[in-house]
């Protein structure tokens, strides 16, 4: 069970999460867009939907922080695990907090807001099940699990076997020991990435940060292009 | 020097009866489509009027185009590359459906299926958007014909109280407006995903469908509000100058239909290294000339060496010189852009009206046809010129003066010549009147096809805007592969268009 668990899904999901962004790619350009629905409302999205985003990129660049930079790092740096803890609480509450309000105030307008429920799709639906299911379990265990007590130290038990699914050694016992708060918000978050790539959140794949290094101006040429349509094999091209 | 060719329009607003064949035909054509109801990629407004979206000239509010830093670059209005990126979320500048207009059609089902009874049965209207019924309150062209608040014209509300009352009283013309395919465009500059571009060849503007990604930041980006975001795919789409025809040498749609045969179409050459130099001049009023100068002469044999070198085909050179619009825009200077001071260098000029100043002499008790009063008129009465400079001259009122006269005196000229009272004739005005009276389909529309040796490659065009559509794809609306335009395609539309739902 554990190594289902642990030692399989992970790769399931890491494989649905590649595979299917370079299916995606290759099959579905067209519908790789953020369908945004700003033109129909955008008082409630002005505040929603930067309050979620942005309270993401944190939570993000959390997780990064706390599974891929081992301890004994952070430590050589001189940051005690209590202050880690700390910080980690504060600023992951704080971030949590947000990214939750944001969504909550953006499902509240996709279902009251008529057009905008409108466009909203069934794969939307069950996106956003997930999504808010990953956010409030990973609240939960930032808070329950670290803000009460003295805290839970996952960076001795889940950081290392994160890190050990890149070298393909799961070290599955580390993980089946964690307690039931963090098991479950694991679960959702690789439940997230298998379907993330069959999703609107796609988007966040095509996130523009070269246009800060292009110039304004993009010319083309007829000739670079043949059409949408896929190449056909040699006399027709 | 690197010498570009593009393809521009020029209108001649006098002969614009504002039928709205043009905005009719280009949505039959190109946004009949479910998410683009709302989309007129050619719209017909009234002057003085809001315009469409409503209000769309108040670039403090919409921040579009460009603006002169303080060192004399250029930079989006909207703010720069970080700002843009984080707004992204949520673009604090994009029009709501509201300043368009929800898209209605009407319940006709009831015209035939109410049951019998005292009342006549009435089609209610049904908004395209959500599906219930609604209350119509505002469309595209809401203003028509002085129809809405007129004095809510942005350009009315600049100009002074007393020229302002007079003017919405006396004055009415239809602005046929369509994507100006602009030399310096800002759309492609705002764009985060480099999906938008223009086309080498031809200067045409075209957004990737399969590179957008919906951050709608061109919407913004464009001060005339000429891109679009589909609602339903979620992607940018604008007007395309109907490139599958121009390749083939056919006139853009628009063009072809109107009734009052007001536009040409043909090549300018400019040199493409200049372009950013000229949208940066430092006052406004020198943009207009600044864009004339970045236009180059096809008939001097350095430029058409130069442009031969370039890669410019010699059919494309010739039809260069055949231009209309080179010789309208350049030659007579009689044709003006549309807001130089946004500072895209657009490319669809307009030839503005000399009727107002006929309407206005013949208010004041003058014969408005004749010839003296007419000149006259041009220079003394200030309001329609400074009105019409607003729009077409960053408010100098010198190169509407000047093209207004020289209408002028080609009637003046024309009239004398047919009274037999000419003294000369004057070869210059003899082939502007053929222009503007009586060029036929050819002379007005000067448009070399794209090269036979890539022929190949166009007909693989497929609309990625007409495939299958309405129905829920995996992704959304239209996702998956784009299918070529076909039998089945037009299944689709019937389907989309007959059925009840929207
Ligand atoms: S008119 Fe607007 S959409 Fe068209 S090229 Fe200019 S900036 Fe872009
Ligand atoms: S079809 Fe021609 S005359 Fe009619 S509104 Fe359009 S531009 Fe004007």
């Amino acid at each position: 069970m554990n190594l289902l668990l642990w030692g399989v899904l992970p790769y399931l999901a890491i494989g649905l999460l590649v595979g299917g962004a370079i299916w995606r790619y290759r099959y579905d350009k067209f519908g790789w867009t953020t369908r945004s629905s700003q033109l129909y409302e955008s008082r409630l999205l002005r505040i929603g939907s930067p309050l979620f985003h942005f309270g993401l990129l944190l939570v993000v660049g959390g997780h990064i922080m706390g599974l891929v930079i081992p301890e004994s790092w952070t430590a050589k740096a001189g940051i005690s695990e209590h202050g880690y803890h700390l910080t980690a609480v504060v600023l992951g509450g704080i971030a949590g907090v947000a990214t939750l309000a944001g969504i909550t105030i953006l499902i509240f307008r996709r279902r009251t807001v008529r057009s905008v429920f409108a466009a909203t799709t069934k794969n939307d639906k069950l996106m956003y099940v997930v999504l808010v299911l990953a956010l409030v379990a990973g609240l939960a265990t930032t808070v329950l699990a670290n803000g009460s007590g003295d805290g839970y130290n996952y960076r001795a038990t889940v950081a290392p076997w994160f890190r050990s699914l890149f070298i393909l050694q799961p070290r599955i016992a580390d993980m089946a020991a964690v307690p039931f708060a963090f098991k479950l918000h694991t679960l959702i978050g690789m439940a997230l990435f298998a379907i993330w790539p069959f999703t609107r959140l796609i988007h966040a794949f095509a996130a523009p940060v070269q246009y800060l290094f292009r110039p304004y101006l993009v010319y083309r040429s007829r000739d670079d292009k043949t059409g949408l349509r896929p190449a056909r094999p040699g006399w027709d091209r | 020097m690197r010498i570009m060719a593009q393809m521009a329009m020029v209108m001649n607003l006098d002969k614009c009866i504002g039928c709205h064949t043009c905005s009719v035909t280009c949505k039959q054509v190109w946004t009949n489509r479910t998410g683009m109801e709302y989309v007129w990629f050619n719209n017909v407004e009234s002057r003085p009027g809001q315009g469409y979206p409503r209000r769309y000239e108040d670039q403090e509010k919409w921040q579009g185009g460009w603006k002169r830093t303080r060192n004399g670059g250029l930079k989006l209005k909207a703010g720069g590359r970080f700002k843009k990126l984080l707004t992204i979320f949520s673009n604090p500048t994009l029009p709501s459906l509201e300043d368009y207009y929800e898209p209605w059609t009407y319940d006709y089902r009831t015209l035939t299926d109410a049951p019998a009874g005292d009342d006549v049965p009435v089609a209610q209207p049904v908004s395209q958007i959500t599906g219930r019924p609604m209350a119509v309150t505002r469309g595209a062209n809401w203003d028509d014909a002085l129809g809405g608040p007129v004095n809510q014209d942005p350009m009315l509300e600049k100009l002074n109280e007393q020229v302002k009352l007079e003017y919405e009283e006396a004055f009415l013309f239809y602005l046929p407006r369509l994507c100006n395919h602009c030399l310096n465009p800002s759309c492609v500059a705002s764009c985060p995903s480099g999906a938008m571009y223009k086309r080498a060849e031809d200067g045409i503007v075209l957004v990737d469908q399969d590179q957008c990604r919906g951050w709608r930041m061109c919407v913004t980006g464009c001060p005339y509000k000429k891109v679009y975001f589909n609602h339903s795919t979620g992607k940018a789409e604008k007007c395309t100058f109907c490139y599958p025809r121009i390749e083939v040498g056919l006139p853009t749609v628009c063009s072809e239909t109107c009734v009052g045969r007001l536009r040409y179409l043909g090549l300018l050459l400019y040199d493409a290294d200049r372009v950013t130099a000229a949208a940066s001049v430092a006052d406004e009023q020198d943009l207009y000339q600044a864009q004339l100068d970045v236009i180059l002469d096809p008939n001097d044999d350095v430029i058409a060496a130069a442009a031969l070198n370039a890669g410019i085909p010699q059919d494309w050179l010739d039809a260069a010189r055949k231009s209309p619009v080179y010789q309208l825009v350049k030659e007579y200077q009689v044709a003006l852009p549309l807001h130089p001071e946004y500072r895209t260098l657009p490319m669809v000029w307009y030839i503005p009206p000399l009727s107002p100043m006929v309407n206005a002499l013949a208010q004041t008790g003058h014969d408005g046809e004749a010839q003296g009063n007419l000149f006259g008129a041009i220079g003394s009465l200030r309001i329609p010129v400074e009105y019409l400079a607003s729009l077409f001259s960053a408010g100098d009122p010198a190169p509407v003066t000047w093209s207004l006269q020289t209408l002028a005196a080609m009637r003046a000229y024309m009239s004398k010549k047919n009274l037999g009272e000419a003294a000369d004739s004057d070869p210059a005005m003899d082939r502007l009147y053929r222009l503007l009276a009586l060029a036929k389909y050819e002379e007005r529309y000067v448009i070399p096809a794209a090269h036979t040796e890539q022929a190949h490659q166009l007909e693989e065009a497929v609309c990625s805007v007409a495939g299958y559509e309405g129905g829920e794809a995996a992704f959304g609306s239209d996702s998956g592969r784009p299918v070529p335009v076909s039998i089945e395609s037009f299944h689709l539309t019937k389907e989309r268009q007959t059925r009840d739902q929207p």
